[in-house]
C-alpha cells in the first residue's frame, strides 16, 4: 500500500510540474506581459524598460527556472496588476472558493445520489426516465444563465436570498445550488449504472437468497461497491468546482479565486494567472490521488494494478 | 427519453432475423433512428436551427447590428408596451432582438462544429496511435491525457482566448485545442480491441502499412463512436463559447453571440428579464438538441441497441 501510494504521489507531482511547464509556454505564446503592463499604446522604449525590470527579456527556460525556483523557496512572485505578492492574493481569496466548492459538492451529493439510487432500484419506470430526462436537460443549461434566472426568481421576485456578494452563508445558497447542479447529471448517471450493475451481480443474488433485502441489502452489500467509481468522479468534480467557480463567482459577485482569475485575465496579470492555473492543477491532481488511495483502501484489488 | 421497448424490440428483431439477415447494418440503423424519439426530436431541432443559421439574412426582419435609439429596451410584442414590428423586443441599443437571436445561431453553430472538429482531429489521432501502437507511444499519450485532465479547462480557455485576442477563429482553435480527451479515451480503447481482430491480422499479412490499416480497417469501425462523441462535443463547445462571451473574454460586441447577449441584457434584467431569458433558451434548445442526438446515436449504433 505504501509503495502504491508513493508511486502515485510521484506521478501526481510530475503531472503538476508538466502542467506548469505547459501553462508557462502557452501563456508566453498567447501574450506579451510587458505590453499588458505598459498599456495599449505605450512607447516601445517604456515596454523595453518594463521587460528588463521584470526579467522578461531573458529566454523562456530561464524565466521558468526562476519561477519554479521561487516556488520551491515559497516565493510565488508578485502580481503586475495589484502590485502585491501572489501568495497573499491567493491566501485572501481561497477561503471563499473552498467554502463554495465544498458546499456545492454537498449539494451535488444530496441531489444526485438519492436520484441515482431510486432510478437504479426502479429501472425503466416513470421515475427512472424522469431522472434521466432531467439529467439530459440539466446538462444543456448554461450555468451562468441558471444563476441569473435564480437571481431574478429567488432574490428579486421572491426576496428569499441576497442578490450577490459573499458576506453570509445565505449568500452562498444560490451559487452553491447552481454550481452543485452542474455535476448532478454525471454523478447521478454513474450512481445509477454502477448500482444497476452491482444489483445484477452474483453476490447480490447470493445475499438475497440468504434473506438480505431492502435497505440492509442496499447499504451493506450493494452501495459499497457501486460507490467506488462515484468516489473518483466526486473527487474530479470537486477539482472542477475549485477551478470552474469562475462563472458562478462572477455571476454572484463572490470575491474568490475564480474572480481573481478572471480579473487577472482581463488585466493581463500573468504571474497571478500562471500561479492560479498551477494551484488548480495541483489541487486537482492531489484530489484524484486522494480518491485513488481511498479506492485502493476500499477495494484491495486495485492496489495490484 | 426513448420508450425502453423500442430499441430493445429493434435489437430483438435483429436477433430474430439471425444469420439470414435481410437488412444491412445501415438499414437496421436507419430503422432504429426512425423509431428513436429522442434522436428524432434532437435531429429535428438541430436541423431547424441549422436552417435558421443558413437563412438568417433572409428571415431576419432587421439588420442585427442596426441601432435605433428611439426604440430602446422594448419588451416583446405580447407584453405591455411591446410593438408587433419588434416581435421579441429590442435591446439597450434598440437593436431588434429577434434578428440578433437568429444571427446568433450562426456563431454558436460555427463554434460548436468548428471546435468539435478540431478536437476530433487531435483526440482521434492521439487515440488511434496510442491504441494501435501501444507500448511507449501509449504511455506517452496517456501521460499527455493525465496532464490535460488536470488543467483547469475553462480558465485556461478563457485566458488563452482573451490574451491571444478574441475572434471567432481563436475561440474555435482554443476550445477545440483543449477539448479532445473524450475522443482520445474512446478511440484508444476501441482501437486496442480492433487491432487484435482477425481482419487486422489479415491486413497485416497482405502487407498493409500501419497507416493503411488505421485508415481502412480501424477508423471505419470506430466511426460510429466518434460521431456520437462529436455530437456531444458540439454541445459542450457551444456552452463553453457562451460562458466565454458572457464573461467578456469571448466573442466581442457588436457581434450577436447568445452568451454576449445575456451579458449585455444583464444590466436591465430586473425590469426586462426577456433580454436574459431568450438567449438562454436559445442556447438550451441548441445544446439539448445536440445532446439528444448524441444520446440517440449512441443508442441506435450500439450493437445491442442501448447502453
Amino acid at each position: 500500500m505504501l509503495r502504491y501510494a508513493l508511486k502515485r504521489l510521484v506521478l501526481a507531482l510530475l503531472v503538476a510540474l508538466s502542467v506548469s511547464v505547459a501553462t508557462f509556454a502557452l501563456l508566453s505564446f498567447a501574450t506579451d506581459p510587458a505590453r499588458a503592463i505598459a498599456g495599449e499604446d505605450a512607447d516601445p522604449l517604456v515596454i523595453e524598460q518594463i521587460r528588463e525590470r521584470y526579467g522578461l527579456d531573458r529566454p523562456l527556460p530561464v524565466q521558468y527556472g526562476a519561477w519554479i525556483g521561487g516556488l520551491v523557496r515559497g516565493d510565488l512572485g508578485e502580481s503586475y496588476h495589484w502590485k502585491r505578492p501572489v501568495s497573499e492574493l491567493i491566501a485572501t481569496h481561497a477561503p471563499v472558493t473552498i467554502k463554495l466548492a465544498l458546499m456545492s459538492i454537498f449539494v451535488t451529493i444530496v441531489i444526485a445520489l438519492p436520484l441515482g439510487i431510486i432510478a437504479a432500484l426502479r429501472p425503466n419506470t416513470l421515475i427512472d426516465r424522469a431522472a434521466l430526462s432531467t439529467a439530459v436537460a440539466a446538462q444543456a443549461i448554461p450555468s451562468f444563465w441558471l444563476g441569473l434566472i435564480f437571481i431574478i426568481l429567488f432574490a428579486v421576485k421572491l426576496r428569499l436570498f441576497p442578490v450577490s456578494g459573499d458576506g453570509t452563508t445565505w449568500h452562498f445558497v444560490l451559487p452553491c445550488i447552481v454550481l452543485g447542479a452542474s455535476s448532478v447529471p454525471a454523478v447521478m448517471r454513474l450512481t445509477r449504472t454502477g448500482l444497476l450493475e452491482v444489483l445484477g451481480s452474483d453476490y447480490i443474488r447470493t445475499a438475497r437468497s440468504k434473506g438480505f433485502r431492502g435497505l440492509r441489502l442496499l447499504l451493506r452489500h450493494a452501495l459499497r461497491n457501486a460507490m467506488l467509481p462515484v468516489v473518483s468522479v466526486l473527487a474530479i468534480q470537486l477539482g472542477h468546482k475549485l477551478g470552474g467557480s469562475v462563472i458562478v463567482e462572477s455571476v454572484f459577485a463572490i470575491n474568490g479565486l475564480g474572480r481573481l482569475a478572471l480579473q487577472s485575465i482581463l488585466g493581463g496579470d500573468i504571474p497571478t494567472l500562471q500561479m492560479l492555473v498551477f494551484v488548480f492543477a495541483l489541487t486537482f491532481v492531489l484530489l484524484t490521488l486522494l480518491s485513488d488511495l481511498l479506492n485502493g483502501w476500499l477495494d484491495p484489488r486495485l492496489r495490484l494494478g | 427519453m426513448t420508450s425502453p421497448s423500442t430499441p430493445a424490440a429493434a435489437a430483438a428483431a435483429d436477433h430474430a432475423s439471425g444469420e439470414a439477415n435481410a437488412f444491412t447494418p445501415m438499414q437496421v440503423m436507419r430503422r432504429r433512428m426512425r423509431s428513436h424519439k429522442g434522436f428524432l426530436i434532437g435531429a429535428g431541432i438541430l436541423l431547424v436551427l441549422i436552417l435558421i443559421a443558413a437563412l438568417a439574412p433572409w428571415i431576419a426582419p432587421y439588420d442585427p447590428l442596426e441601432t435605433k435609439l428611439v426604440a430602446r429596451l422594448l419588451p416583446p410584442a405580447w407584453e405591455q408596451g411591446g410593438r408587433w414590428e419588434y416581435l421579441l423586443g429590442t435591446d439597450h441599443l434598440g437593436r431588434d432582438y429577434l434578428s440578433r437571436l437568429l444571427y446568433g445561431s450562426r456563431i454558436s453553430l460555427a463554434i460548436g462544429f468548428g471546435a468539435a472538429s478540431l478536437g476530433c482531429l487531435i483526440g482521434v489521432t492521439l487515440g488511434v496511435c496510442a491504441g494501435y501502437f501501444g507500448g511507449r507511444i501509449d504511455q506517452a499519450v496517456n501521460y499527455i491525457l493525465t496532464c490535460q485532465l488536470a488543467l483547469p479547462g475553462l480558465l485556461l480557455t478563457m485566458a488563452l482566448v482573451f490574451l491571444i485576442g478574441p475572434s471567432l477563429l481563436v475561440v474555435v482553435c482554443v476550445i477545440g485545442g483543449l477539448h479532445w480527451t473524450y475522443y482520445l479515451v474512446v478511440t484508444r480503447s476501441a482501437t486496442m480491441q480492433i487491432r487484435r481482430l482477425d481482419y487486422v491480422t489479415a491486413a497485416q499479412a497482405i502487407g498493409s502499412t500501419p497507416l493503411q490499416i488505421i485508415l481502412y480497417e480501424v477508423l471505419p469501425n470506430v466511426r460510429n463512436q466518434i460521431i456520437v462523441i462529436f455530437t456531444l462535443e458540439v454541445g459542450i463547445a457551444i456552452l463553453a463559447e457562451a460562458a466565454l462571451s458572457f464573461l467578456g473574454v469571448g466573442i466581442q460586441p457588436p457581434t450577436p453571440s447568445w452568451g454576449l447577449m445575456i451579458a449585455e441584457g444583464k444590466t436591465a434584467m430586473f425590469y426586462r428579464p426577456w433580454l436574459v431569458v431568450l438567449p438562454g433558451l436559445a442556447i438550451f434548445l441548441l445544446v439539448i438538441a445536440t445532446n439528444l442526438m448524441g444520446d440517440g446515436l449512441r443508442d441506435v449504433t450500439a450493437p445491442e441497441g442501448r447502453n
